[in-house]
């Protein structure tokens, strides 16, 4: 399982209900509903990897993200996850809003994009950066938000909500393997994690 | 639905199958029907596939649509030229794997392939019913079929399984019988018709009511409303299929001539087509038959029947574990009310799966072999019986 999910996994209490939002292939899902016995259900717009999630044996829907969150009661789950999704999200701020509500507790991972390699491109060379987590030209990228882990971080107690736990990485996309950075993580980590729960224990519904 | 029946390209089938007969509902006992009216006896046809295990928990009921039976799968003899209507997805290691499961197929009331139905002797004349056989709803189907389990001495269903107005019977089984239904497989259906809908059964009815023949309904003993029949077999048809299934099927092709007839005999492949399906079908149906299963149809709202108007409401009596399959070209039974249904399910914490198959040729797209639906179904069914395993 890829480095970062393995570290989301860990946090997951065992017999929780979790919302997978862009669950891929189901593959933390299948683990969490293996290894943690979780009530889990994914969200995925590709059938191909929809009908993956189905032959693993996860509940899967398939449909976008930010439309099919909304359905869900409050606190329908104890954990939301949407990992390495945000920056492709139009409208982050609502959508992390509503995972609050439909969820005691979120947790969102991301690439970070004040890595020291992606500022040295941007310093030296002058051309927006591509690198293995961001391989994409500034014409065809489908990461649209530009996220930091201090953006992160501040944007969190702006929202009213509180950082529970975070751990930032150094890995690339699909590695299995990676290491936690605890020094200077926004200038040398490639990947932020954060564990965000409301304050208090009614959801927040968006006030925009 | 239409008549896909074909071989299995690998040639497995489950092999010779037979139609039995089970009668419920003697007099005094009658069913009582939604409508209020009383309906008794009634003689279910069903079949069975598979092996029934020891403990009777490998029970998946299969629900046909319009124009389908019993026969679901395999041959009533060894040169029986065609399978039943689903072969390609029930049979040993298919979608529906009967080395596994115990199948249970039946005609639905008001049907006409040996349930019965319109076209079966009232006994208060000894003449076939006609108009006189009350109006049934999906709801009074279920209950048919419900009585049948409890004759087979079945208590649980690992699954119910159905498209179309078969899936609109799923529904109502998850809805009105919790307690058994352990899992709803629900392909290119609805819970109730959108107007247009309702529109094309209007047609497909109108067409039947207006042939010379119909004789008010009964026409047992003369000639029958097969131009009209045929008509509304066309009209379904089309509704069918989709615009790009219709392109690369016929395009503008003419049949058997290279130029313009000028008259009205089929120019083109699709005329030839329509005509050609109807005339087949006015064989094998029974225009009453149609009517009332089309208006079983058209009547048929969850929301309305089980939720005080409320598809959230209905959905809360439901517990079964759900798998939602619809298809990109399918303009009868669109995406959008799969999504509805999904939502409302949703609402209620309810274990859904959703998915939207890409396929060109419109509604009939559950019907025909894909391997994908096949693959859904299967592991979706594997999940289930080892969850229900697990429970014990």
């Amino acid at each position: 399982m890829r480095y970062d999910l393995q570290i989301i996994a860990s946090w997951i209490e065992p017999g929780s209900r979790v919302l997978d939002l862009g669950c891929g292939e189901g593959e933390l899902l299948s683990f969490l509903k293996r290894e943690k016995r979780v009530k889990g259900t994914g969200i995925e717009s590709s059938e191909a990897k929809v009908t993956k999630c189905i032959e693993k044996g996860v509940q899967v829907l398939q449909g976008d993200i930010t439309e099919e969150v909304h359905d869900y009661p409050d606190n329908s789950f104890d954990y939301v996850i949407l990992s390495q999704t945000l920056q492709q999200v139009l409208e982050p701020d609502i959508l992390i809003k509503e995972l609050l509500r439909v969820g005691k507790k979120i947790i969102v991972s991301f690439p970070n994009f004040s890595y020291w390699s992606i500022r040295l491109q941007i310093l030296f060379f002058g051309y927006a950066p591509k690198n293995r987590q961001l391989p994409y030209e500034w014409y065809n990228t489908p990461n649209i938000r530009i996220i930091t882990i201090k953006d992160f971080r501040r944007f969190v107690k702006e929202t009213g909500c509180v950082v529970i736990k975070e751990v930032d990485i150094n890995t690339h996309n699909d590695d299995l393997q990676g290491n936690i950075i605890s020094f200077l993580p926004n200038l040398r980590a490639t990947y932020g994690i954060f564990l965000v729960s409301r304050i208090n224990s009614t959801p927040s519904h968006p006030s925009l | 639905m239409s008549d896909y029946i074909e071989h299995d390209h690998n040639g497995i089938s489950v092999g010779l199958v037979e139609k039995k007969f089970y009668t419920l509902a003697v007099p005094p006992d009658e069913l009582v029907l939604a409508s209020g009216a009383r309906l008794g006896p009634i003689t279910v046809a069903y079949e069975t596939m598979g092996t029934l295990n020891g403990d009777k928990s490998n029970v998946i009921l299969v629900t046909h649509a319009l124009s389908g039976d019993s026969h679901v799968a395999g041959y009533y003899s060894a040169d029986d030229p065609k399978p039943g209507w689903w072969d390609t997805m029930v049979g040993p290691g298919k979608g529906i794997d009967t080395d596994r499961y115990f199948v249970i197929c039946s005609n639905v009331l008001g049907g006409c392939m040996g349930s019965t139905g319109p076209s079966s002797p009232n006994p208060a004349t000894g003449r076939p019913y006609g108009l006189d056989f009350p109006v049934v709803t999906i709801g009074d189907m279920v209950k048919v079929q419900k009585a049948l389990l409890d004759h087979l001495g079945i208590t649980k269903l690992l699954a119910v399984v159905g498209g179309s107005i078969g899936g609109m019977q799923v529904l109502e089984w998850a809805i009105s019988y919790p307690e058994i239904v352990a899992s709803a497989i629900l392909m290119a259906t609805t819970t109730r018709h959108s107007a247009l809908a309702i529109a094309f059964n209007e047609i497909g009815r109108q067409a039947i009511m207006s042939d010379p023949n119909f004789n008010k309904g009964d026409y047992y003993s003369g000639p029958k409303p097969d131009l009209g029949l045929a008509l509304a077999r066309m009209v379904g048809h089309v509704t069918y299929l989709s615009d790009e299934a219709m392109r690369s099927k016929f395009g503008r092709r003419l049949q058997d001539r290279d130029n313009l007839a000028f008259d009205f005999e089929a120019n083109f492949q699709v005329e030839s087509y329509l005509r050609y399906q109807g005339s087949k079908f006015v064989q094998r149906f029974d225009a009453n038959s149609f009517l009332y299963i089309t208006k079983a149809a058209d009547y048929f709202d969850v929301g309305l029947q089980h939720g005080q108007d409320s598809e959230v409401e209905a959905f809360a009596k439901a517990t079964a574990k759900i798998l939602v399959i619809s298809f990109t070209s399918d303009w009868l039974y669109p995406t959008y009310q799969s999504r509805d249904m999904v939502k409302a399910m949703k609402k209620n914490g309810l274990d859904v799966s959703f998915c939207e198959i890409e396929a060109k040729c419109g509604h009939d797209a559950f019907l025909l072999p894909n391997e994908r639906q096949s693959t859904l179904i299967n592991r979706f069914l594997n999940r289930v019986s080892e969850e229900e395993h697990d429970a014990l």
